[in-house]
């Protein structure tokens, strides 16, 4: 039997940036995935957004680190990952709205954010053509930004492969065994022994965790998202607007580094469950409000449209930590927040795992534990 | 219109009606050009001598005609500011045409009436009215099933429309010998006599939901066409090559080219070079001679061509050299095309080095096969939508097929719906797989070698799914001792001299000869589709075997016009005794037209193809990544963006999968990529009421 010092369960947004923090801490890793390669669970459906602009501080704090991965990569590794500082921009067109975003920029500058409540005339600037009649203002952090998840995942990969992680593609875990000290893991090829055991299983932790006899609050609930064929860059920021429309929450669209545009929308209700099969009701349903708020998109063709799993949790944040037995820890329920949160989340973990943790360390797991009260909503879910 | 233009128009035609239309001006960069009311502005750029559209975000690559239907976006071009595809964009007076030279603009727009995409039930969705799809819906109509057809062209007929040539199969089952544009004629008018049947044109099916309504992009708006069972009769996609210069302007398929001249009439080009000698190949380049332009070769790798041997033939005997054992290895040009190199290849299709040759050309045709366009079918059977398929979107074959398992399909598919009680008679399956076959076994060929009386000789032996001349001859002196539809003809009796066999003869393989007069200069009636304005009565002329040897000269007496198919022409030609009965046709180019340039031209290295036209990704980076275990056909589309352009992956997912072949890796080790909506982009203004997506 092989043994490892760690074995992570998910080559995903999570697991693969993971796997990379623990070679580069010198362990012995062993990263398993059902599919064929890093990546091809939920996050290829990411649509690449990253923002620290968050209302909780400890997703705060785990985003500014993913920030600092993501926006140094190219520089530091050569990768291009599609990296561009756009920006985040939450637009009001109603009282509610504006009331809403004004109030928590405060706390979030409190937070170290950079992030400012901005004039109608300033977003006109950012996202030239949006529609001004009835623009209250709205929210722009700078710094925030988006890459692609797909070239990011598998740059995480390479490196962590480089240094030494092994990958298990297309192997899936059928048992799972934690005890205090060394954790076991089965699957439809061999069995494991190893130190740790970190489940980082997307839309299946749930289903990974009952192997362990835990009980993770964690639901799949499925959104569709879209790419436009390239032009010229020609609005800086992602776009979000949080009002609701007929059959839709929120919705959001962002211009990616190679000039495409990038969309998606949250059903209201949501589609529990994790059915990725295209439906009918999305293009109408996005395109009226993409457009209607921006009516310059009407001329883009939209190229390709697919569906993905935001995994969720009850209060909207991640489940992050030690869970059950000393050998088995967490890092589930992003919430489709997966691909930003990655690095952040993976540097937390491996320092956990690693015996590294900070007093800022405690603080996020604190309030991100496993064990925590699952009634509070986050207000920027 | 200037002489230039007026050359690059096809004005005359051996089997086409000329083209009406207004003559309006639009410019292109500024400058202003005539072009005709309703043309797509990509033909309009053709006939004033443009085919250089842009040039790549990438890598400034020039770009210009490729699919020319609508699903790649190198003919991209800037109308009124929007870029729009310039193969399905119609000509309007005034455009302002740009070209696209990087990443365009977005323009400005306002905000579009909102309105909700209107849902139209239906018991049966046909895609495609092609030879297949209106073969099904006939069948439909017959049984007075609910039925709609969409298609994404103008005119109904498919491919049918773009095919000049008479076609095989059996007279009785679906009309052998009878040209493809007459046949999507008959078609349309059987289907028209049915209510129960709508067709939907210049409606495109976007996409097949998990929630059993398909996406369909018409004129009047977005429709959801909620089905009851779905016929995909999608028909096939050209296959690509894999060589140096392979994205250049000047190279692309065989149906583009199609579309260009024979739907649109513009002379594409002057000298250009076939690769590929399948049905497909061999019949672009009869059109190209039939639209006046000089076929310089035509290249095989395999031994044999695999089109049917009357097809390869004919363009023989005209004059196109064909060479088998040889494939492209490069094609050279700075902005667009202008030669050609190929090499003779080893048992394992390796060109041989030292064997190059070069050719001036301005076009390179690819015609080296074809795929199903199944994305459809595979998603609603994933959805569990009732679904069959029809024609080549179920299996590449002849259109003579594809209307026959339309047909069929048609029955099935009333039957299956209760709205019919008249299942497929019992022989059809055989004879669907009768039309299916491609050129079988060869007889021996068998020349007559008597001199007297008059009597068709048959230039015909291989077995194929044929048989016009049997069923036309009125004393029914040609028969088959083999299969009745695939049997080899053999004529044996006291011949009238009607001509109907040479005139109806798909391959134009039948000839007369008639001692009766003369039997030492014997007449010789040879049937001729390029065009009488190439013809001059009492002028002599180069005349060949079934193959395309030169046996000697002789004297073209008059011309007349074939018995019941008035657009061939037949030569009757005084041929000396000694070769009469061999003649089997008449050679219109001259070998110096067709020569190789005395030096081969340096071959860039291989890995300088391109893979992904979309995207610009070369062969060579696809191969260092399979090299480096890459396995996963998704990762290899995110690592490198091949598939991730504006066609969805349809012209690099083959030629990916060829490189995979090529680098030895089985196809069980291979991940397949997951296909996503949607079959053609399409503005997002239009999903919520915005004007037509043209």
């Amino acid at each position: 039997m092989s043994s490892y010092d760690v074995v992570v369960i998910g080559a995903g947004s999570v697991g693969t940036p993971l796997s990379m923090e623990l070679a580069e801490r010198g362990l012995r890793v062993l990263c398993l995935d059902r599919e064929a390669s890093a990546g091809r669970g939920n996050n290829r459906c990411a649509i690449g957004g990253i923002r620290a602009t968050h209302s909780e501080p400890a997703k705060v704090s785990l985003c500014l680190r993913s920030l600092e991965v993501f926006g140094s990569w190219e520089e530091t590794y050569g990768d291009d990952i599609g990296w561009r500082e756009g920006g985040y921009c939450y637009v009001a067109y109603d009282d509610r709205t504006r009331s809403l975003l004004r109030g928590i920029v405060s706390d979030q500058r409190k937070a170290g954010l950079s992030i400012t409540w901005n004039d109608p005339s300033v977003i006109l600037e950012l996202v030239p053509g949006i529609r001004e009649e009835g623009l209250l203002g709205g929210t722009y952090s700078p710094h925030d930004g988006s890459a692609n998840p797909m070239q990011a995942c598998y740059a995480f990969h390479r490196r962590a492969a480089n240094l030494g992680a092994e990958f298990g593609f297309g192997e899936t875990v059928l048992g799972l065994e934690a005890g205090e000290s060394r954790a076991m893991v089965r699957t439809d090829r061999g069995e494991y022994e190893c130190g740790s055991v970190v489940n980082c299983a997307g839309s299946h932790a749930r289903d990974l965790g009952s192997m362990v006899g835990v009980d993770l609050p964690v639901n799949p609930d499925s959104h569709e998202a879209g790419i436009t064929e390239p032009v010229e860059i020609f609005f800086g920021p992602m776009v979000v607007d949080i009002r609701k429309g007929p059959g839709s929450a929120n919705y959001y669209f962002y211009q990616h580094a190679t000039g495409q545009v990038v969309f998606c929308i949250t059903p209201d209700p949501v589609i529990p469950g994790t059915d990725d099969r295209e439906t009918s009701e999305f293009l109408p349903m996005v395109s009226r409000r993409m457009v209607d708020l921006y009516p310059r998109l009407g001329n883009l063709k939209v190229r390709r449209t697919w569906r993905g799993c935001y995994p969720q949790t009850p209060d909207g944040s991640p489940i992050l930590g030690r869970c059950g037995s000393e050998s088995h820890y967490v890092a589930v329920g992003m919430c489709g927040q997966g691909f930003m949160l990655g690095p952040g989340v993976a540097s937390l973990m491996a320092r956990l795992i690693t015996g590294e943790s900070t007093s800022d360390d405690a603080a996020v797991l604190r309030e991100l534990g496993p064990d925590r009260d699952f009634g509070s909503e986050e207000a920027l879910k | 219109m200037t002489a230039d233009s007026q050359r690059r128009r096809i004005e005359r035609h051996p089997i086409l009606e000329p083209l009406s239309g207004e003559e309006v001006d639009f410019t292109f960069n500024g400058r202003t050009l005539k072009g005709r009311r309703g043309e797509v502005v990509s033909s309009a750029l053709f006939a004033s001598g443009i085919r250089i559209f842009g040039h790549h975000p990438e890598d400034g690559s020039s770009q210009g005609m490729f699919c020319a239907n609508g699903q790649c976006s190198q003919c991209s071009v800037l109308v009124n500011g929007v870029p729009v595809k310039g193969c399905i964009v119609p000509l309007e007076e005034g455009m302002d045409v740009r070209s696209m030279d990087g990443l365009p603009q977005l323009p400005n727009q306002s905000c579009p009436p909102y309105s909700q995409p209107v849902e139209v039930e239906t018991d049966v969705l046909v895609l495609g009215a092609g030879p297949s799809g209106m073969a099904a819906a006939i069948e439909l109509g017959r049984a007075g099933v609910d039925t709609l057809i969409v298609d994404d062209k103008s005119e109904p007929g498919g491919k049918l429309v773009l095919q000049t040539h008479k076609f095989f199969g059996s007279v009785e089952d679906c009309r052998a010998g009878t040209r493809g544009i007459h046949l999507a004629r008959w078609l349309y008018d059987e289907l028209s006599e049915h209510d129960s049947v709508q067709l939907w044109l210049d409606s495109i099916a976007l996409a097949v939901y998990s929630d059993g309504k398909v996406g369909v992009r018409c004129p009047r708006g977005y429709r959801l066409v909620v089905p009851r069972h779905i016929l995909v009769a999608t028909g096939a996609r050209e296959l690509s090559l894999s060589f140096p210069g392979n994205a250049l302007p000047g190279v692309y398929g065989a149906g583009a080219f199609q579309t260009l001249v024979n739907r649109d009439r513009i002379r594409s080009s002057e000298r250009l070079f076939v690769v590929g000698g399948g049905n497909v190949g061999l019949i672009a380049a009869y059109h190209a001679l039939q639209a006046d332009m000089t076929v310089v070769g035509l290249a095989e790798a395999l031994p044999e061509c695999g089109g049917y041997y009357v097809h390869a033939d004919k363009i023989r005997r005209l004059g196109v050299p064909i060479y088998t054992r040889h494939t492209v290895v490069a094609a050279h040009g700075e902005e667009h095309l202008e030669a050609v190199t190929i090499a003779e290849v080893d048992d394992e299709f390796h060109p041989l080095p030292g064997t190059e040759r070069s050719f001036r050309v301005d076009t390179l045709l690819v015609a080296v096969g074809l795929d199903p366009v199944d994305e459809f079918a595979r998603k609603a059977e994933e959805f569990g939508i009732p679904v069959l398929s029809a024609g080549d979107a179920e299996e590449i074959a002849e259109a003579s097929a594809a209307m026959f398992t339309g047909r069929t399909r048609g029955r099935q598919i009333a039957c299956s719906l209760g709205a019919s009680d008249r299942e497929c008679p019992s022989d059809w399956r055989e004879k669907a797989e009768v039309l299916k076959q491609p050129g079988g076994k060869v007889h021996p060929y068998r020349v007559p070698e008597h001199s007297e009386g008059v009597f068709p000789v048959l230039h015909c032996n291989q077995e194929i799914p044929c048989n016009p001349c049997i069923t036309s001859c009125p004393l029914e002196l040609i028969r088959t001792e083999g299969h009745p539809i695939l049997g080899i003809p053999e004529f044996e009796g006291k011949c009238s001299g009607c001509l109907r066999c040479v005139a109806i003869c798909p391959g134009l393989a039948v000839t007369l000869v008639d001692y009766r007069k003369d039997n030492q200069r014997p007449g010789v009636v040879v049937p001729f589709e390029l065009g009488e304005w190439r013809l001059r009565e009492g002028e002599s002329m180069d005349l060949t075997d079934m193959k395309g040897e030169v046996l000697g000269k002789g004297m073209l007496r008059r011309v007349t016009k074939a018995p019941g198919s008035p657009q061939t022409l037949l030569l009757h030609l005084d041929v000396d005794a000694s070769f009469a009965n061999r003649v089997a046709g008449v050679r219109v180019q001259d070998p110096s037209q067709v020569e190789p340039l005395p030096e081969p031209l340096p071959v860039p290295i291989a890995d300088d193809a391109v893979a992904c036209r979309c995207e610009r990704v070369t062969a060579g980076e696809i191969r260092r990544h399979l090299r480096g275990g890459v396995r996963d056909l998704n990762e290899l589309k995110a690592l490198t963006r091949a598939g991730f352009g504006a066609c969805g992956g349809k012209t690099c997912k083959p030629l990916i999968a060829r490189l995979c072949r090529e680098e030895g890796i089985p196809p069980e080790q291979l991940e397949g990529l997951t296909e996503r909506p949607l079959f053609a982009e399409t503005r997002l203004g239009f999903f919520c009421g915005g004007a037509e997506d043209r």
